[in-house]
């Protein structure tokens, strides 16, 4: 495992490596969204209360995991950066966060949209949107902060700093909304999630599955412009495009 | 050293009193604001004077939080201490230690100030103060981690804030709902028993952080 940590610790190595894996990513991602949409859109039978609005499950549901997995993604590879200085784990971290925050903001749009004919109201303060709106803070913060040094290396680690507290602090940040939603209304909102028939799961699971290798395909292209951007002086980058030195001197 | 580390920190308060006042006086007057803003009511500002309290608690706490480690980052002492032979995490919990006492504890006993005059009945002002006790420690640990983050930026002013009062609200929510428990006659004790593991929780692990981050603020 410490040897594969290294070798992925080098840019060139990662850099082809996200190259071989995007379309791999790309068509089984795209394979199973398609199934999942099909599955999820027309061969699930409507929900007998709420009709076909309880369709945009199928959006909700896996961007909200994708909220989470990628913020427990980034506090991994903010973790590998930190203790093992791999300046990469950082990259992969930093081209993850702008993703996690849109995965985050869909959650929340899905949500309100979903809301307002269910519960009559774009917004509710419920446990769940409520946390999810602090998890939005945190990516915001985290890009904040990597980009406001002048210094990458110092920006990258300052991040996986904040990463690292934030991922700790979410189970927190999630408990403590629930009591607090718990003190204020009873579970007259919650959605009867329990029990999902099995014509509405699979495309479901399916979704998530598919969301999931959607992250890994566009992650891989993120990492790789990301590498890019972070070496464009070194000479490897250079000779990819078949540039010289002293064309690269020219910036 | 830390007997000494927290003479200086309380020392340097002493000599440059108007700097330490600033949190305090900013929760006082702001809390002033809620009457005037909303009405002098008993009924209406009973209510809603926990969640005011801790809000402007919260926002008073914000703005000390410079004063943590600037001075030393700019003189040179923050290096002293970088090189010292004492382990950083305890100097950093000392140096949490001592902002609290100047600028955190003013702000609790101003909370049972603002407490009374927002017509919080006299058995509960107790309750606001005790939650504030808990509480506050936990939002100078973590603004000390992000202190320490953003020591060598000169937008931590406005960076700082946004960082932490996400990580932050679980105090605001037990904090200000302990004392909202307590004043309709229910138990707080699920409350107070969450501020202590997060005070705990945070006494132990954010120094760490707070540490690490010194060193890599220092390194660039």
């Amino acid at each position: 495992m410490f040897t594969w940590l290294h070798k992925m610790g080098s840019p060139p190595v990662l850099y082809r490596v996200a190259e071989r894996a995007a379309p791999w990513f790309k068509w089984t991602s795209l394979v199973l969204l398609a199934a999942g949409l099909v599955g999820g859109l027309i061969l699930a039978p409507p929900d007998y209360q709420q009709g076909d609005g309880f369709r945009i499950i199928y959006l909700h549901v896996p961007s909200a995991w994708m909220s989470l997995f990628v913020f427990a993604l980034m506090a991994v590879a903010s973790a590998v950066g930190l203790i093992w200085r791999l300046r990469m784990a950082h990259a992969v971290a930093a081209a993850a966060a702008p993703l996690g925050a849109g995965f985050t903001l869909v959650t929340l749009v899905a949500g309100s949209l979903w809301g307002k004919p269910m519960w009559g109201t774009y917004w509710v303060w419920d446990a769940r949107l409520t946390s999810e709106l602090i998890l939005l803070f945190l990516y915001l913060g985290f890009t904040a902060v990597v980009n406001a040094f002048p210094d990458q290396r110092t920006g990258d680690r300052a991040g996986a700093i904040l990463a690292i507290v934030g991922a700790v602090d979410l189970p927190i940040i999630h408990f403590s909304v629930k009591w607090w939603t718990t003190l204020h209304q009873g579970s007259s909102l919650k959605l009867s999630g329990s029990n999902i028939a099995g014509s509405m799961l699979w495309p479901l699971l399916v979704m998530v599955v598919a969301f999931t290798l959607y992250f890994f395909w566009i992650l891989s292209l993120r990492v790789r412009t990301e590498i890019l951007r972070r070496e464009r002086r070194a000479s490897w980058v250079l000779s990819l495009q078949g540039v010289g030195g002293a064309r690269g001197g020219a910036r | 050293m830390v007997r000494e580390l927290l003479r200086r920190e309380l020392l340097i308060a002493w000599r440059r009193p108007g700097e330490a006042m600033t949190p305090v006086v900013f929760f006082l007057v702001t809390s002033m604001l809620f009457p005037l803003g909303l009405s002098p009511e008993a009924s209406l500002l009973r209510p809603l004077a926990p969640g005011v309290i801790w809000v402007v608690a919260f926002l008073a706490g914000m703005l000390g939080l410079q004063r943590l480690f600037r001075a030393d980052f700019d003189d040179g002492t923050l290096e002293q201490l970088l090189l010292s032979p004492r382990p950083l995490t305890l100097i950093v919990l000392v140096k949490a230690l001592g902002h609290w006492l100047v600028t955190g504890l003013p702000v609790v006993i101003g909370g049972g100030v603002v407490a009374a005059m927002l017509f919080v009945p006299a058995r509960d002002v107790a309750t606001v103060i005790a939650g504030l006790l808990l509480g506050t420690p936990v939002l100078t640990l973590l603004g000390t981690v992000v202190a320490a983050l953003t020591v060598s930026l000169r937008q931590a002013a406005v960076l700082g804030p946004v960082l932490i009062l996400p990580l932050a609200t679980p105090v605001l929510i037990f904090g200000a709902h302990s004392a909202t428990l307590a004043m309709q006659g229910r138990s707080a004790a699920q409350a107070f028993e969450a501020l202590a593991a997060m005070f705990i929780l945070a006494a132990s692990l954010l120094p760490v952080a707070a540490a690490v981050a010194l060193r890599i603020s220092h390194e660039s």
